[in-house]
């Protein structure tokens, strides 16, 4: 019983990491640029739901718009101000840039915000649960695993159902050949931006709900959805959900391993060791992920 | 309907076209020969929009070209058909061929061109909800042939499609070339196959290294003497 509740939490919390690897995939995929700032549009989705919720005396949840239009902007002008002038540069320009990108997010939020840490204290559903027969489930992660969920499969509808869609990964495929379709792969990469930085405001939306927020929040879930993305495929979409799933699993069940073994080794806080394992694992047994690349 | 004049094209600094000039009237096939590493494909490219001219202009139905976005030429009306094939590997063929109709916004129009596509290439239609990965060779230059008239563009501009395939495949190919032509679409050929090409065009380019060193019919080119000696080993 007690690991069926922690694959249960598993579950809700690996929807969540899958919506946040989801916009690391995109932008891989369209552009083979790793986004490290990703993280830190994250913590800016977070602060984003944080502040409106505070200072509009509104519910985080429904700050949730916000956070998502944030994001899309953040991504959006990333891509214009910054990454279409790195394409132009050597690929270890390409990789600093973002990296630069992290940095300075980083500490400007630092340098606004402080670095105490933050947490909303009441909202419609902060500390209530549901009581499914022996399981307990918090009200925040349930709901932010179910809007996950629905993101996911909204921009997974956009991109395999849609004319647009198809043109973005027509883009993922061959730039060349795309362009040569009459597709305009400059926007295409924005639109990447922008599905990428909507979707991780959105987790940092959701996530606000029931986790701590300061400036170098985004580092821990940034390498969850490294690892996500390198054990799902480098550009796929399927990967990292079920990616994201697994690791969520992983993440709730080993702790409570070393509990019935009664173990203090295999304690909770190794339990991002093991995900970092299986990443080390993935990368050296099958480098291109359980999906392949850019599915 | 284009017109090409005195256009310089550079790789990284160096010239690999010199000077070329050409002319494709409406309704016209023609082609351009040339021995590997003449420049065709790099001029193809350019007037694709791929590659920027550092000297001449690009005239297309009155309108320079020369400045704008491969996007914009494919909706100016002209399509490249690239000698890799370029292929979408994981998309199915029809998705691919739909991938060639992006500009239109008219559902009816696609339909039409794709029903086209596969009464030309029938073999497409059997293969139709295949990935485009695995096609063999010959398939996947009907594909790209297919794809790139899927706009239903002005002029198609055809990149050495009888690359690589076996000598069956090849006369299949310009078999499909030459009943394109009669159906009435304007077709610029860059093809080493210097007689099969020049027998079929209206007019023909001979380019060496970057240079246009002769034109004509293709039946005045098929008896130069130059050529003769050149490229069809007489």
């Amino acid at each position: 019983m007690i690991i069926l509740d922690a694959i249960i939490q598993g579950i809700l919390m690996g929807l969540l990491f899958a919506l946040v690897a989801l916009g690391l995939t995109i932008i891989f995929g369209v552009m083979d640029i790793v986004n490290f700032a990703h993280g830190e549009f994250l913590m800016i989705g977070m602060f984003t739901a944080y502040w409106t919720s505070l200072l509009l005396h509104v519910d985080p949840l429904i700050a949730l718009p916000t956070s998502a239009i944030v994001g899309t902007l953040l991504g959006v002008a990333s891509y214009y101000w910054l990454v279409k002038y790195l394409l132009r540069g050597p690929m270890i320009a390409q990789l600093f840039g973002t990296f630069g990108l992290m940095l300075f997010l980083r500490y400007l939020a630092q340098f606004l915000f402080g670095t105490d840490y933050r947490i909303v204290q009441k909202g419609l559903l902060v500390g209530k649960s549901l009581s499914l027969g022996p399981f307990i489930l918090d009200w925040t992660k349930l709901s932010a695993a179910i809007l996950s969920l629905f993101a996911f499969t909204l921009v997974y509808y956009l991109l395999h159902r849609t004319k647009l869609g198809r043109a973005l990964r027509a883009t993922a495929l061959n730039k060349e050949a795309a362009s040569y379709m009459g597709i305009k792969t400059d926007r295409m990469n924005a639109l990447a931006w922008a599905i990428g930085g909507g979707t991780v405001g959105i987790a940092g939306g959701l996530l606000v709900n029931f986790w701590y927020v300061y400036p170098t929040v985004g580092l821990l879930f940034v390498m969850i959805a490294f690892a996500s993305v390198a054990l799902g495929g480098f550009g796929s979409i399927k990967g990292a959900f079920f990616a994201g799933v697994i690791i969520g699993m992983i993440e709730m069940l080993f702790p409570v391993l070393g509990h019935l073994i009664g173990s203090d080794f295999l304690g909770p806080h190794f339990k991002f060791t093991l995900v970092y394992f299986a990443y080390f694992i993935i990368v050296v047994l099958r480098p291109q992920g359980l999906f392949g690349w850019k599915h | 309907m284009l017109r090409v004049s005195g256009i310089e094209v550079r790789y990284s600094g160096v010239p690999v076209i010199h000077d070329v000039s050409l002319e494709v009237n409406k309704g016209e096939l023609v082609s351009v020969v040339g021995s590997n590493g003449s420049g065709k494909s790099t001029l193809l490219k350019t007037i694709a929009g791929a590659l920027r001219p550092t000297k001449g202009s690009i005239v297309f139905e009155d309108q320079e070209i020369s400045h704008l976005s491969t996007a914009d030429i494919v909706r100016m009306g002209i399509t490249y058909v690239p000698e890799a094939r370029l292929i979408f590997g994981p998309l199915t063929v029809e998705e691919n061929l739909e991938l060639g109709a992006y500009i239109l916004n008219d559902a009816e129009e696609m339909r039409k061109n794709l029903e086209n596509v596969y009464h030309l290439f029938p073999r497409l239609a059997e293969r139709r909800l295949q990935q485009g990965g695995t096609l063999s060779g010959g398939e996947q230059q009907m594909l790209a042939i297919g794809r790139g008239l899927m706009s239903n563009p002005k002029l198609l501009m055809l990149d050495e499609p009888s690359l690589g395939l076996m000598p069956k495949l090849v006369d299949e190919m310009l078999e499909a070339v030459a009943r394109l032509k009669e159906a009435g679409k304007t077709i610029l050929l860059v093809e080493q196959k210097v007689r099969e090409s020049l027998e079929l065009s209206d007019r023909g380019y001979v380019l060496q290294t970057g240079r246009t060193i002769h034109h004509g019919t293709g039946r005045e080119l098929l008896n130069t003497e130059a050529i003769k000696k050149a490229f069809l080993g007489l």
